[in-house]
């Protein structure tokens, strides 16, 4: 693997020997990586090359699965995030997730985003939630599109209203990192653009990870680029090397379509 | 995972099949124009000079065509890493070909004002310097060709021997025009032939450039120069 050109001073989040099982079958294997702070990382490879799963365990995802088993180090500013001492739930504030398919809960708008600050204890009272609701759904581009039809479903919005309505969800928690597990897969081109905005204007608010299937995607969006294969960290890089002048062959083969 | 040098979309290498074939075309249309000037010149052949000056149109149509096949692969198939290098340097490389063209009509068409029952020392010297261009240029589309990085750096590096000619058959005028002053409207055409060559061999270099960044994704080290700053700034206050 090659680190070199990888000025990341300031890692949000550092996996070190990461193996992740689901019963005997090993998915990850041996993956070190930092997250920047103010960076956006992608995360790119082949189907089944472990992507999500390494993704998952960055918020202990994977706990959720029966079978899963993950060893080595994961630190959230230094802090082991699978040590016995920590708050899961608490963690899963710090480290939000959003998923492929827009999952809103069948509540309205405001519930949607207003339901985590509030089991968080952030919101006091109803003034401060709606001060954060507003502010989250601002940050996530959706308020003037919501802002008369809170009390609305949160199912009635579009794809990628539902989508960026999840990334309001997430944001009014106020998080540390995002981990966005293909986040514009079900959406169209103009919702697409539109969470790519978004992920441009939140970046260096909150440290973000992207997993994607659309590399150029990956290109648009990210500064840092890692790509898996079949289990392990091939190269990862900054993101105009890893689409200009990848150093392994894997990478280059997979990001110019030869792979296969 | 399948190594292959063939992308699983098959007609993305068909179209860069197509742009390398473009390429190698135009390439040995521009190596022929420079043969054809020079055998043109030293003959006094002007029905071959002309037809030089003719068959230029169609090295800059084929120029025209890499363009468009390139615009239109990079908006269809977004290529990647070595895929585009190669893109850019096509772009790149026929414009340099196309100004090697362009150098090889200029001596085409500089057979028709010279005096041909005079003789000049200086026109063996001058064929000798073409076929060391001829060579530059072939090397270098054929390191493009075979993706040969190696092959390019060499391309650089001998295009000093070019550069040395020139500064040689530079002299060479001078002194004969101060001795013939009769002859300087010729001695000047030849100079002007001189420096053609001279630029051409420089443009090889660039091809030669061109191609190391695809094949290896760096810059080429400041290539070895055919000339010292000092040894360049003399030669530029000698034709001042």
């Amino acid at each position: 693997m090659t680190q070199e050109d990888l000025t990341i001073t300031d890692p949000k989040m550092k996996a070190h020997g990461v193996n992740v099982f689901y019963g005997e079958k090993q998915a990850i294997k041996d993956v070190s990586i930092d997250v920047g702070t103010d960076l956006v990382t992608a995360f790119i490879g082949p189907s089944g090359c472990g992507k999500s799963t390494f993704l998952r365990s960055l918020n202990r995802m994977n706990d959720t699965v029966a079978s899963a088993r993950v060893t080595g180090q994961i630190e959230l500013d230094g802090e082991d995030i699978y040590a016995p001492s920590m708050d899961v739930v608490q963690l899963r504030a710090r480290v939000g997730m959003v998923f492929q398919k827009p999952n809103p809960f069948p509540k309205s708008i405001y519930d949607n985003v207003g339901y985590g600050p509030r089991i968080h204890g952030l919101a006091p009272s109803k003034a401060d939630l709606d001060v954060i609701v507003e502010r989250a759904l601002v940050r996530a581009g959706l308020w003037d599109e919501v802002k008369d039809r809170l009390g609305e479903s949160g199912t009635a919005l579009s794809g990628g209203q539902q989508q960026r309505l999840c990334i309001a969800r997430a944001i009014a928690v106020d998080p540390e990192v995002i981990l966005m597990d293909e986040p514009c897969s079900a959406l169209d081109p103009i919702a697409t653009a539109k969470i790519e905005e978004l992920i441009h204007e939140l970046r260096g608010k909150y440290a973000i990870v992207i997993v994607t299937h659309n590399m150029q995607q990956a290109a648009r969006v990210s500064q840092r680029t890692a790509f898996f294969h079949l289990g392990t960290l091939v190269e990862y890089g900054k993101t105009t090397d890893i689409f200009t002048n990848p150093k392994q062959e894997r990478t280059k083969d997979y990001i110019t379509g030869r792979y296969g | 995972m399948a190594l292959t040098n063939d992308h699983t979309v098959k007609a993305f290498d068909e179209d860069l099949n197509r742009l390398r074939g473009l390429i190698s075309e135009m390439g040995g249309r521009a190596e022929q124009a420079l043969l054809q000037a020079m055998t043109a010149l030293k003959q006094g052949d002007l029905d071959l000079a002309a037809q030089v000056v003719r068959d230029d149109k169609k090295i800059d149509a084929l120029e025209a065509e890499v363009e468009q096949l390139t615009v239109q692969t990079i908006a269809l198939r977004a290529p990647m890493a070595d895929d585009l290098r190669e893109m850019i340097a096509a772009l790149k490389i026929v414009s340099v070909v196309e100004r090697i063209g362009d150098y090889a009509k200029n001596i085409a068409k500089r057979v028709a004002l010279m005096d041909q029952t005079r003789s000049i020392e200086a026109i063996p010297v001058l064929m000798s310097m073409s076929n060391i261009v001829v060579e530059l240029v072939h090397d270098a589309l054929d390191s493009f060709a075979a993706r040969d990085a190696e092959l390019a750096v060499r391309v650089t590096v001998r295009d000093k021997n070019v550069d040395d000619f020139y500064n040689s058959i530079f002299r060479t005028l001078v002194t004969f025009m101060m001795e013939n002053p009769k002859y300087i409207s010729e001695s000047a055409h030849l100079l002007f032939v001189a420096k053609n060559l001279e630029r051409m061999g420089d443009h090889a270099t660039n091809i030669a450039e061109m191609v190391y960044y695809v094949v290896t994704g760096e810059r080429m080290e400041e290539r070895e120069r055919g000339e010292t700053p000092e040894e360049s700034a003399a030669a530029e206050k000698e034709q001042g």
